[in-house]
């Protein structure tokens, strides 16, 4: 068992490397002169002298990347170039606003997607599952952000119901907080409710198929309990992984909807970071967001050595 | 009604649909099952035997459907079939009072739940009895079927045991609410023949003692002369003779049933006995005619067998039905004429003295890494210490149960892998360390014949150019036109029109692809082919095509095989010699009469009784040979003599010693301490 | 005595011909038995030809700006409003259709010719040369598409053939994986050991042997992966990092529009109809693509 997770840890972290370098690299992918993209080209001399010794651009890029690697694991990613601060504070800042979102939807589109999952696939063909189907296929193609600025349109202009756009805590505000969450939370779960349901329901068709389920039912077990003890169990073991996919996408899926209703996350950085050419800024939060994929990751290699026999044998 | 038997199966007709259209697989089965007694159905595949059994329990899955007929079983008024598939009535009887065994003990029980649980939730749903009660008789149930530890098995998952154990299991499962009935369908065939014994001596001792009737379900001709008691012969959907095992196989009424026996090699079987083929192919169930489904194949058939559609089972003999429309003196009269027809006697073989292949001392192990920096933390010791050698025309067959590596050994001498010692020394020279650039002149002349037709040959590609490849490869001809007559000529060989060289793998029957690859063994003109179980995957009337079509290939270029298979008897038709291998290492060589009539190594012994002759009157004069367990995972080898833990001889000597192959007389070597 | 068995019809070649197209035949039929299949095959059918006759159906010049006829509401003479600039909305659309169709398709043939090449290397050879690449595929794939994709905005900026290169290599992965999974389970088939034994060169095996048998996978997965693709190109415009003004994407109407959604919601919300209709119709006409292909996958995702 430890011995898994170490090993699974050990191959995290490997991955993490090979990210950070990667993504260290993307500066020198860019072209025309990094300082001159960054500052906008109007700089003095002695400025760029400055900036050419600060970002070590005198030294080879591996030498470069240990040093920013350095820095990163002490928690310094270097000097934002847009906001002139830390880009660990800037960070730090956002990053709670995202995972707030992101886990709230993710929680909500667990259950749902399973229970819409489970009920199409044991009512095959009928009406129910046409539904369910239809509707999920339809909802996985939405395009998020066009969801937001249709929501804002209807229960904001038009009805006026909620807010359009920002965000508040909780404890700073409850109940403009509520508000103000319902629409980017339902922007992010759609799609996650949509594709758990396309799972669950595909897995328990697949699992449906087994020669261990003709065993059951030749046993003389009723129907229900072959599809509620033997069917589900299975079934469920592929829907972890997707959820763990969700869970890892979804700090990146927020960029639509933080951009929609001016939330001030992870996603929305990430996008100014990028039109404002901010090169330790995107560094950092392309780090950050794989960093958190990958301890997602992890954690669904973990679980399943809770859920899943198969893996304590192998 | 009043029921005279246990159960009984009336007219039962199950459909499939399938491209829209829908028809029968099984039409009109009539059978009937009592109290106590082990029946047999045998079949080809597709002939309807496992649909048969699933349609009376109401298994059956979409698209099929059981469209008519009547199931009894005794004790229940109502036709079976007029309850709902999940109804109560019909959950009580399935699994509570006929239970049944499946053919996959890797995938037929459920990964996620524990054995223990798995046998207990049958407990509990036909037993009225506590959970703690229920526990007790899994246990009491797994002790039973000699399953070790019970009690601490019991949180065991599926996973966690071998595939002889898990259907130990399935018959722990199936016995524990004590089923009127057990059905076997297929339930030993994936398992390795030492193992299958066991199993079924222990079901045919479990049923005797508890009186449940057994229905085995099997394609195996041998297992059913072994232990049932009476047999249904199915075929294209139908049953086509029933009786008492002798009279089956001693006073055969049924031409399907007569070829079927005059197709399949028997262990006990003279050296020159000549094989009969069965012709053509098993009707596809959408294309079956309405007159007999054998005519197009039988020997026997006249033209009024075409214009009878009515062939239900009409009473031939005391207690023995036939399906077939001809009078005893009209079969009498045609077996006579048969008995004068000329199928060739078995061709005539120039072996000659010279060597074609000598294998000396060759071993090849695995290595086994570990962990993210692939560090080696052992080795598995597939083969080691072989030591043969082969003829020239001579065929020699490689026989031995899973793990026993002779797919290693077979992949050594072809030099797909390198062995790590030993010399292979082929036309002369040693090929067992040669680079990749040098082994290009030997590749031609060493050919190999593979198990599966479906994988063996390339999907995408047309007969033509998997049998052409080669000679393009290797410039074995001149000019397009010497290439398509070498191709065509190919073809011929193998008993192909030419004309079909343009179709695909997935247009040909199993028969035709595996004459397929034949050709294509054949094209760049070998020495040497090896035959990795050829036949094991086909059925069993289109096996003798395969194995005439082998002998015949042989007697005419001279070419020496090492035919591989795990079924001994037909390894002793078509081999010279046998080496027998267990866990990597050669257990005893000889010629085949030597070894069937004196066997030596305890092995060899116990694998000969392990497996059955299709003739009950034979099979009640041999002697069973005990043997222990099942063959142990190869990365678990025993010390000293690999079988010494199943060996009922073992001494001490064994445990701590590996013995050497020594010469006993002639060409008899055996590698054992104990002689 | 073998001979007798296997008869053959006299005309083979002939059969085999109506043979295939008999297939092609049950390939169609079955791809189209299901009403939604058939429908959505339609309606891409119209996308493309508006998409390719695009000039002459639209009513007005995409990209004049007309100053008078600024921020409208839809009228006769505008279906669909206009813009801040007096475009028509309507025509910006027919336009942007093409953007759509051609990065789609381009980024998705992009990442499968190099995932499939990258996948067959790795897990044909194996060893030191599949470890890096897996490894490094890997860790792309720890990057959520969405992020990589942004951040490859960064380097390559926007346009057509950058968005579809950006969009191609953060799509990448997923052939590579597929076609290296492909690539060992079709190693270990009896063929390849025939055909290695027959003396073909490592060269020949894969594209003689492996590179056919594995492909139908492939083609499927890109024919439900066109939608996803059209759906992160219109959201990167979105956002302002793919295609940039005055190209007219589905995207950047879509962000266009939002500014103006009380005076003319149409203008951003018709873009995203189309976009999530495109998308939709691809995407069961390519679960339809693979239900006909092999039907055992019916049901899977």
């Amino acid at each position: 068992m430890a011995r898994y997770i170490l090993q699974h840890l050990s191959q995290t972290l490997l991955v993490l490397l090979i990210v950070s370098f990667l993504t260290y690299l993307l500066v020198d992918f860019l072209p025309g002169d990094p300082i001159a993209a960054m500052t906008g080209g109007e700089i003095s001399g002695e400025t760029y002298e400055r900036l050419y010794y600060e970002l070590n651009m005198d030294k080879p890029v591996l030498v470069r990347y240990f040093l920013w690697l350095k820095g990163a694991l002490t928690g310094d990613l270097g000097m934002s170039q847009s906001y002139h601060r830390r880009v660990a504070d800037i960070i730090a800042e956002r990053v709670p606003v995202t995972i707030y979102l992101s886990l709230l939807a993710f929680v909500i589109s667990v259950p749902l997607g399973i229970i819409f999952g489970i009920i199409s696939a044991v009512k095959r063909g009928s009406a129910a599952d046409t539904t369910v189907t239809l509707t999920a296929n339809v909802c996985c193609c939405l395009p998020q952000f066009w969801l937001g600025i249709l929501f804002m349109y209807v229960f904001a202009m038009k009805l006026g119901w909620l807010p359009s756009s920002g965000f508040v805590w909780p404890h700073e505000n409850l109940g403009l907080s509520i508000k103000q969450t319902i629409m980017p939370l339902l922007c992010l779960a759609i799609g996650g409710i949509a594709s758990i349901t396309r799972q669950t329901r595909s897995s328990m068709l697949e699992v449906i198929r087994q020669d261990y389920i003709r065993t059951a039912r030749s046993k003389g077990l009723k129907n229900k309990k072959v599809i509620y003890i033997h069917a589900l169990k299975n079934a469920l073991l592929p829907v972890i992984t997707l959820m763990g996919l969700r869970l890892g996408g979804l700090v990146g899926g927020s960029v639509f909807v933080e951009n929609v209703f001016v939330i001030p996350g992870m996603g929305s950085l990430l996008v100014n970071a990028i039109t404002s050419v901010d090169i330790p800024l995107i560094q950092g939060c392309v780090l950050l967001i794989a960093v958190f994929s990958s301890v997602v990751n992890l954690i669904t290699d973990i679980v399943y050595v809770y859920v899943d026999p198969r893996i304590k044998v192998a | 009604m009043a029921n005279k038997h246990l159960l009984e199966i009336k007219n039962l007709v199950t459909t499939f649909r399938s491209d829209g259209k829908e028809f029968n697989a099984i039409e009109g089965v009539n059978m009937h099952v009592d109290r106590g007694e082990i029946v047999g159905i045998v079949g080809e595949s597709g002939s309807g035997k496992s649909v048969t059994m699933l349609s009376s329990l109401q298994l059956i899955a979409s698209p099929g459907r059981v469209a008519g007929g009547e199931v009894y079983l005794e004790g229940v008024k109502d036709n079976l079939l007029s309850f709902e598939s999940d109804s109560e009535q019909m959950r009580q009887i399935r699994g509570g009072r006929i239970s049944m065994i499946f053919q996959e003990p890797m995938t037929s029980l459920n990964p996620v739940l524990t054995v223990g649980y798995q046998i207990q939730e049958n407990i509990l749903l036909h037993k009225n009895v506590t959970p703690e009660e229920a526990k007790k008789r899994t246990i009491e149930a797994m002790k039973m079927v000699n399953i070790p530890d019970a009690e601490t098995r019991y949180d065991y998952y599926p996973q966690q045991f071998s595939g002889g154990m898990r259907q130990r299991i399935m018959i722990a499962m199936a016995m524990a609410p004590g089923p009127d009935i057990l059905i076997a369908d297929e339930a030993t065939t994936a398992l390795d023949v030492t193992t299958q014994a066991q199993l079924l001596e222990m079901i045919r001792d479990i049923a005797k003692k508890t009186n449940t009737a057994v229905i085995m379900v099997t394609h195996n001709l041998g297992l059913v002369a072994r232990y049932a008691e009476r047999i249904y012969v199915m075929y294209g959907g139908h049953i086509m003779e029933t009786s008492d095992c002798k009279q089956i196989f001693h006073n055969t009424k049924h031409p399907y049933t007569r070829a079927l026996l005059r197709a399949i090699p028997r262990l006990d079987d003279p050296k020159d006995r000549v094989l009969i083929p069965i012709d053509g192919l098993p009707p596809v169930p959408s294309q079956r005619p309405a007159y007999c489904p054998f005519y197009a194949r039988c020997e026997y058939r006249c033209d009024a067998c075409k214009d009878n559609t009515d062939y239900s089972l009409r009473l031939v003999d005391d207690n023995h039905w036939s399906s077939c429309i001809l009078t005893q003196e009209q079969l009498d009269q045609k077996a006579e004429e048969l008995l004068h027809k000329d199928y060739g006697a078995s061709p005539v073989r120039k072996q000659s003295s010279k060597y074609c292949l000598k294998v000396s001392d060759v071993r090849k192990y695995f290595p086994v890494y570990k962990g993210l920096l692939r560090k080696k933390v052992g080795e598995v010791k597939a083969i080691e210490d072989i030591t043969f050698d082969l003829k020239q025309g001579e065929t020699l067959g490689v026989v031995g149960e899973s793990g026993c590596g002779k797919t290693t050994l077979a992949r050594c001498i072809m030099r797909m892998y390198e062995p790590d010692e030993g010399k292979i020394i082929f036309g002369g020279k040693d090929i067992a360390h040669l680079k990749d650039k040098d082994l290009k002149p030997v590749r031609p002349k060493i050919s190999m014949i593979f198990q599966d037709p479906f994988s063996s040959l390339d999907p995408r590609q047309s007969a033509e150019s998997i049998v052409g490849e080669s000679l393009l490869i290797h410039h074995l001809a001149a000019n397009r036109a010497e290439y398509e007559q070498k191709v065509d000529e190919l073809f011929r060989k193998v008993g192909m029109d030419p004309a079909m060289k343009d179709r695909v793998a997935h247009e040909f029957s199993g028969g035709q692809r595996q004459r397929i690859g034949i050709a294509r063994a054949l094209s760049s003109n070998p020495d040497l082919i090896i035959c990795d179980e050829p036949i094991s995957a086909l059925d069993v009337s289109i096996q003798a095509q395969i194995i005439n079509l082998l002998e015949n290939i042989q007697a005419e270029m001279g070419i020496s095989y090492i035919f591989i298979a795990h079924d001994l008897a037909v390894v002793k038709h078509i081999s010279d010699r046998i080496l027998v291998m267990y866990l990597g290492r050669v257990m005893e060589i000889a010629t085949c009469d030597e070894l069937y009539e004196h066997p030596l190594h305890p092995y060899t012994q116990a694998l000969l009784s392990a497996i059955p002759v299709a003739d009950p009157v034979v099979e009640e004069q041999r002697e069973a040979v005990p043997i222990q367990g099942e063959v142990p995972s190869i990365l678990k080898r025993p010390s000293g003599c690999p079988f010494h833990n199943r060996c009922p001889r073992a001494t001490e000597r064994c445990k701590q010693e590996t013995p050497q192959l020594r010469t006993i007389e002639g060409e008899h070597q055996v590698a054992c301490h104990l002689l | 005595m073998s001979q007798a068995n296997v008869s053959v019809e006299p005309n083979a070649k002939a059969l085999l011909k109506a043979n295939k197209a008999k297939k092609r035949k049950q390939f169609f039929r079955a791809l189209f038995s299901r009403k939604i299949v058939l429908v959505s095959a339609i309606i891409v059918m119209i996308i493309i030809l508006v998409a390719v006759f695009a000039y002459q159906i639209m009513p007005f010049d995409p990209n004049k700006p007309a100053v008078r006829d600024r921020n409208q509401g839809p009228s006769a003479t505008h279906l669909l409003g206009t813009d801040e600039f007096g475009r028509d909305v309507l025509s910006r659309i027919i336009i942007g259709s093409r953007v759509s169709l051609i990065v789609g398709v381009l980024a998705v043939i992009i990442a499968c010719v190099i995932g499939t090449t990258l996948g067959m290397i790795a897990g044909y050879f194996g060893g030191f040369v599949d470890d890096v690449i897996s490894r490094v595929a890997e860790a792309v794939r720890v990057i959520p598409q969405v992020v990589l994709a942004i951040a490859l905005c960064a380097v390559f900026g926007g346009g057509i053939l950058n968005m579809s290169i950006i969009l191609g290599i953060s799509n990448m992965t997923v052939y590579i994986r597929m076609m290296r999974s492909q690539v060992l389970s079709i190693k270990e088939r009896d063929y390849i050991m025939a055909g290695r034994l027959q003396g073909n060169s490592s060269a020949r095996l894969m594209l003689r042997h492996i590179l056919p048998n594995s492909i139908s996978p492939i083609i499927v997965t890109m024919t439900q992966q066109i939608g996803g693709t059209i759906l992160s190109e219109a959201g990167l415009s979105f956002l302002g990092l793919g295609i940039s003004t005055p190209t007219a994407s589905w995207g950047t109407l879509v962000s266009g529009g939002r500014a103006y959604l009380l005076t003319n919601p149409v203008y951003s919300l018709a873009p995203g109809v189309c976009i999530a209709l495109l998308v939709i119709c691809l995407n069961s006409l390519g679960d339809g693509v693979r239900d006909a292909l092999d039907p055992r996958l019916r049901g899977e995702l």
